[in-house]
């Protein structure tokens, strides 16, 4: 029974399929899951997106959205409504083709990273032996659809967003890239399922979850961070910042393709939640041995759910950085201890078993964030400026 | 240590987020349409004009004597005198508007026309939901839209209705003790000629006419630092 609920999903499409000729069978197969994964994302958007309005009203003591159904729980229906229903302004001097594409590759990019994130027992769309690899590949091309929106639009504040944009997304994508690398050199696989069956393991009930070993904490602090900044959320969120930017790269957008700018940013999160939870929190794994008999599903979409929560926490409590403080966090702290962690898990690997590189590998750890941290927060004494203009 | 901060950050917006389910202070939204805060009394926003007893059109007070619309710094009063007559609060014949049309589009809600109204005619409203899809017509009161008891006075400006009530209360008294004064000094020289008392009727209607502004003017001058002083041994 138990092991019926948690393949439900499996056995249902298994279930389905039998009436089809099998012939047909795999690609009805994949389009089935394909439509579910586009059908479920969205309606998971829908939900946060009046959670986060909630729950930042109450961070902030106020009420949020109370007026559309119960408790303001149909407030996304409003919401669609009405961007379905404005007007889709195009400016006359917009490159009309690029500017029409750049919310469909984003949306488009964005679903294909989920194409291999295994979200229960048997339940990936494709076992990729080089998965971490193409979700980073997609995840990358996001970059591009921000500067085809910035750039087609013809206006000044969304090419500065879109440049901000990229700026910041490169600069973060390579930390998002080397605090992943640490989970393949320890794994030796990029397939996310077998990422995941490794960490599927129980001493004393409690899991062999990478964010409990030394480098794994430091790995998962600094993917939290790089995938807040890859997802433009806040605190990272300049590329729209509205007080001096209107709203970035999609000022010129209306209508329903903002709507899809804005689904996309939101299915983005989702999508580097799972990724995170798959490497580093052990993805569809129970954080118990004894709570295995709940569905691996449940799990997956509660840490899922629970990084959204931490999502709209930061975007509750903290302010939107400079330009200059955002680069010198990527390039002169979190790039730095990336560095180092990679070090630390090749250390973790080669020390084997024991409680000795439980101690150096933390040490280590700790003693670069203190000493790069209290490097980046000493008061430069600077003096006052002197401009100087071209002659 | 770096991000000492944040988590400092980050438990405070907990505190928050969790104290609001549980704490009533910490909510201090007030739902509008149904629930609305209190106005202070001092709120004001556009004029009306104020009438006594139950029929709005023969208790108005104005006597459509166009200070108000000559004070009127955006110009947004605009009156017609009547042909006729009626009485007054004392009983006087007076003229009445035939049209007092504000158009609150262009008040600025300066309360000028209330300072100079010598008669108590005109107040100003704390109504403040007067949004109309009408841009002209709709914001364009007429006398009629304008009318409003004294008891509503009463109910959103308590503290200054009643000191108008007494003033014009006052005001009332000295005047039918005059009357009284005049009436027994008629009855006096009702023995010496019937004829003479034609004529002090004509003589006092002439001049009390101007009266009443000089004396408005002194009882608010003395009203207001009366009261003050009256605060002041109390606490």
């Amino acid at each position: 029974m138990i092991e019926r609920l948690d393949q439900i999903f499996v056995i249902l499409k298994h279930w389905l399929l039998g009436y089809l000729p099998e012939s047909w069978q795999t690609p009805v197969g994949v389009i089935l899951s394909v439509v579910c994964i586009i059908g479920l994302y969205p309606a998971l958007f829908a939900i946060t997106t009046v959670l986060e309005r909630k729950g930042v009203a109450r961070i902030q003591n106020r009420l949020g959205p109370n007026r559309v159904g119960p408790y303001g729980i149909l407030q996304p229906m409003a919401d669609g409504i009405k961007s379905l229903t404005k007007e889709d302004i195009v400016p006359t001097t917009a490159d009309g083709v690029v500017h029409f594409l750049a919310p469909v590759v984003l949306v488009v990019v964005v679903f294909m990273g989920f194409a291999v994130l295994p979200m229960g027992r048997n339940m990936v769309l494709v076992d990729m032996d080089a998965g971490l690899l193409f979700y980073f590949a997609m995840g990358a091309s996001a970059e591009l659809s921000v500067f085809m929106a910035g750039w087609s639009s013809r206006n000044k504040y969304s090419l500065l967003g879109a440049m901000r944009a990229v700026a910041q997304m490169i600069s973060y994508e390579i930390a998002l890239l080397l605090s992943s690398v640490v989970i393949v050199m320890i794994t030796g696989s990029l397939s996310l399922v077998k990422i995941v069956e490794a960490q599927n393991h129980y001493t004393w009930g409690l899991p062999h979850w990478f964010i409990f070993t030394p480098w794994g904490l430091a790995g998962f602090l600094m993917y939290a961070i790089a995938g807040t900044a890859e997802t433009n959320r806040s605190p990272f969120d300049l590329p729209e910042g509205e007080s001096e930017l209107v709203a970035g790269y999609h000022t010129e957008y209306s209508g329903f393709k903002f709507a899809l700018f804005f689904l996309g940013e939101y299915v983005a999160m989702f999508s580097i939640s799972g990724l995170g939870s798959t490497l580093f929190l052990g993805g569809w794994t129970a954080p118990l041995e004894v709570l295995q008999f709940i569905p691996s599903w449940i799990w997956f979409f509660g840490k899922l759910f629970l990084s959204m929560g931490v999502f709209i926490w930061m975007r509750g409590t903290l302010p939107r950085l400079r330009q200059d403080q955002l680069m010198n966090f990527a390039w002169k702290f979190v790039l730095p201890m990336c560095l180092l962690n990679l070090f630390a898990a090749g250390l973790w690997h080669f020390m084997g078993a024991g409680w000795l590189r439980w101690v150096v590998c933390s040490a280590i750890l700790i003693l670069a964030y203190v000493s790069i941290g209290r490097e980046g927060m000493r008061r430069k004494n600077l003096g006052p400026r002197s401009y100087r203009y071209a002659e | 240590m770096l991000g000492e901060g944040i988590l400092k950050g980050l438990v405070e917006t907990a505190r928050n987020f969790a104290g609001s389910y549980v704490s009533k202070e910490r909510l201090t939204t007030v739902e509008y349409p149904e629930e609305r805060s209190p106005l202070p009394e001092a709120a004001r926003n556009f004029p009306f004009l104020v009438y006594d007893g139950d029929d709005w059109e023969k208790g108005l007070r104005c006597v459509a004597c166009q200070i108000c619309e000559k004070e009127c710094p955006p110009k947004c009063i605009y009156i017609e005198k009547s042909k006729d007559k009626k009485p007054d609060y004392v009983g006087k014949l007076q003229i009445y508007p035939a049209k007092f049309d504000i158009d609150i589009s262009v008040c600025m809600s300066c309360q000028i026309c209330v300072e100079v109204c010598p008669f108590e005619a005109i107040k100003m409203d704390t109504e403040f939901e007067l949004a109309t899809d009408d841009r002209f017509r709709g914001l364009l009161l007429d006398r009629h839209q304008l009318a409003r008891s004294n008891e509503y006075y009463h109910e959103i400006h308590p503290t200054e209705a009643a000191e108008v009530d007494a003033r014009l209360a006052d005001e009332k008294a000295k005047v039918e003790a005059k009357a009284k004064a005049a009436a027994e000094a008629a009855a006096a020289k009702a023995a010496a000629g019937t004829s003479a008392t034609t004529a002090a009727d004509a003589a006092k209607a002439g001049s009390s006419a101007p009266a009443p502004k000089p004396v408005a003017a002194e009882t608010k001058a003395s009203a207001t630092p009366a009261k003050p002083n009256e605060g002041e041994p109390k606490a």
